[in-house]
């Protein structure tokens, strides 16, 4: 996984709580096999007025002009907010191949589904926590025309010119963005504490082996 | 220290603590299907890394497998390149699979524990959210992204913080036609979808008690829509007496010994959780949701909500807009909302119980003539086979409804079962988002018995004023 580095960019802004995964990523998409190409098709029901489809040349497409990824101000961004309980739903990764894929390193919100927030740290994207009060100061801000924020990991701060807000995250969890650790390998240096879990559990509950 | 059934899960799962909050979770078994295994067979194979325990591993393809006309495979080449991967991936490595022809095909967690692959007390991970499903059985079960399934096929392991203890007490009687649908969509519409993030559940109560593991494991599956990743039910005599005998269950000397230690696979009294909710069900009627939240639920009794005067825990605006995609009004009469499909099947209802609630509901009559299609997708090739043998296709398709093979169907639709454009669905299935069912589809969650009838009458109706 890439290390995550230090992020500056305008941050765009969806008003929507509980984005679910269908939304981030619809369903025709999943049949792929690979992680690539998802950020054509990211938001898609919302992005298009027209049905897309896996395979189909998303440039040729009619755009929704009035959906935020089309207005020119959020070009570029690499920072993305949205309401609470974002990527609730289905377990899908594609949906955070698909936020990457098209461009985004963070995404801002009061609070993550699960299994999202889990697929996110896998990836290299920094999803951060706000409190309703930091959320709502910053959302605020976003129509003003210098919406150019900076986001340190390290620092666990975003900021412009004049304003800055700390946010929380867990040690474990940053430290894996910012020396983008790969967990397996991570887990096979304790195999052999594994293996005597096994052996202990083989006796105690032998039939969890059968099959 | 008194222990909650979740804290015991996790003890006896607990390989290692590391010095930052988090650890290694062992896990017993692991449920694959043909979406979300590809990408992570994949990394496996780029790492040169091979599968630590093959036989934790069960496959089976669902999820954009058709149900009509399986004999002629599968028509769409992309669906197609998934399930030979899935075929491919399973064979290169002698991985225990159902394939689409094998009659113990279905939907991975009707699968599970209809072949006692499922077990009480069992870590169980999948690809997909809905493994919460098999927390009925008292398995510690979750969903997991990609780069998870990845890591336990590698590894048989999982790091993980622990979760909160939640415990959701049901109190009072199930109500008469109240089913265990309609409490499940109840507590999400109390608690809201992000309601238990965070915790796992346990799910307690004397009508809990009284539930079929059938019942219990629509409710448990239906946790991820109030935001737990794992919903628990304590083992109990229903629990142990459903286990046994099944194909993959341990048999004689070993089941003896099993279930002493299912026996165990409860709650300690006077456990404590980090957060109770009492739900009251004694006056609750059956529910269905309206907009397009799994919280956006009501009674199916009367109206739709007026926004004046509901609490909900979405915000105004999500509610109009809600209203706006599903095209009803609010206070609009439940009784005036007409349907245009029937959708009875998923991992929430698609077992031989929720099939005999339907029959029993549309035995001798016909499906209005405003439905355009009415289908019914049993959970797996041995719920269909159970369902003829008791006559039951029979009834149905006497009365109008098609009678599919089994897979996860038009719950997701990423096969050819999906709505059109501004086509309005009674599902059985677990999510009503916006353009879940197809794209600006509309879906409203409701119980077989609900979905049933408002396949004969066209519109919703409450079951109570029919029957």
């Amino acid at each position: 996984m890439k290390k995550f580095k230090n992020v500056e960019s305008v941050i765009a802004y969806i008003d929507r709580k509980n984005i679910d995964t269908d939304a981030i990523i619809p369903k025709q998409y999943l049949k792929s096999v690979t992680r690539e190409g998802f950020g054509e098709t990211l938001f898609d029901d919302w992005r298009y007025i027209d049905p897309g489809k896996l395979g189909d040349n998303h440039s040729l497409r009619k755009k929704n002009p009035e959906f935020f990824l089309h207005n020119s101000k959020y070009d570029g961004a690499k920072i993305l907010l949205a309401g609470d309980n974002f990527g609730c739903g289905s377990s899908r990764e594609h949906a955070v191949w698909a936020i990457m894929d098209y461009g985004f390193d963070v995404v801002i919100s009061t609070s993550f589904a699960d299994i999202f927030y889990n697929n996110c740290f896998k990836n290299g994207l920094l999803p951060i926590v706000l409190s309703q009060d930091d959320f709502e100061a910053i959302s605020a801000r976003i129509s003003d025309k210098n919406n150019q924020y900076a986001v340190s990991l390290e620092n666990q701060l975003i900021s412009c010119i004049d304003f800055e807000i700390k946010f929380e995250i867990d040690k474990r969890r940053k430290h894996v963005l910012l020396e983008g650790i790969d967990d397996i390998s991570e887990t096979l240096k304790l195999s052999k504490k594994i293996k005597n879990y096994e052996d202990s559990k083989f006796i105690k509950t032998p039939w969890i082996f059968n099959g | 220290m008194k222990k909650t059934l979740y804290d015991k899960l996790w003890e006896e799962h607990h390989i290692h603590t590391y010095d930052n909050g988090y650890s290694l979770i062992y896990v017993d078994k692991h449920l694959i299907h043909e979406v979300t295994s590809p990408q992570a067979f994949e990394g496996l194979r780029q790492a040169n890394r091979s599968i630590w325990n093959k036989k934790s591993i069960m496959a089976v393809p669902d999820h954009n497998v058709p149900t009509t006309m399986r004999e002629n495979g599968i028509k769409d080449p992309i669906s197609k390149i998934q399930v030979d991967a899935l075929n491919k991936n399973c064979k290169t490595n002698n991985l225990l699979k159902f394939d689409l022809e094998d009659i113990r095909q279905g939907i991975v967690h009707v699968v599970g524990p209809e072949q006692g692959i499922i077990l009480p007390g069992m870590t169980v991970v999948c690809g997909d959210s809905h493994t919460s499903t098999h927390g009925a059985l008292a398995a510690l079960a979750f969903g997991i992204g990609t780069s998870e399934v990845e890591h336990v096929l590698a590894t048989q392991c999982l790091l993980q913080k622990k979760s909160l203890n939640m415990n959701i007490n049901i109190i009072g009687e199930m109500p008469e036609h109240f089913y265990s649908k309609d409490l499940a969509l109840l507590i999400i519409s109390k608690i809201g979808t992000a309601g238990g993030t965070g915790h796992a559940i346990e799910y307690s109560g004397a009508s809990i008690r009284n539930l079929s593991m059938e019942a219990r494991m629509t409710l448990c599956n239906m946790t991820i829509e109030a935001g737990a990743t794992t919903g628990l039910i304590a083992v109990d005599k229903k629990t142990i007496d459903y286990v046994e005998n099944k194909p993959y269950a341990p048999k004689g000397k070993d089941f003896l010994q099993a279930k002493k230690y299912w026996e165990n696979l409860i709650s300690d009294e006077q456990a404590t959780y980090d957060k109770t909710v009492n739900i009251d069900i004694g006056s609750a009627g059956p529910m269905m949701t309206w907009g397009t939240s799994p919280e956006m639920a009501v009674n199916i009794d009367g109206r739709l909500p007026d926004l004046d005067e509901e609490q909900f825990s979405s915000k105004r605006q999500d509610l109009l807009n809600a209203f706006s995609y599903m095209g009803l009004k609010e206070k609009q009469d439940i009784n005036s909302i007409k349907l245009d499909k029937i959708f009875i099947g998923s991992c929430t209802n698609s077992r031989i119980e929720d099939l005999r609630i339907v029959a029993n509901i549309v035995k001798n009559k016909k499906v209005s003539s405003n439905i355009k299609s009415a289908i019914i997708v049993p959970g797996s090739g041995l719920v269909k086979e159970e369902a003829e043998k008791e006559g039951l296709d029979k009834i149905f398709t006497k009365s109008g409804f098609e009678w599919r093979s089994p897979g996860c169907s038009m719950c997701l639709g990423m096969n050819d079962d999906k709505l059109n454009e501004y086509e309005r669905c009674a599902s059985t299935s677990n999510r009503n988002f916006e353009g879940r069912q197809g794209r600006l589809s509309r879906t409203h969650l409701v119980s077989p018995a609900t979905a049933a009838a408002a396949a004969i009458y066209g519109h919703f109706i409450d079951i109570r004023d029919i029957i």
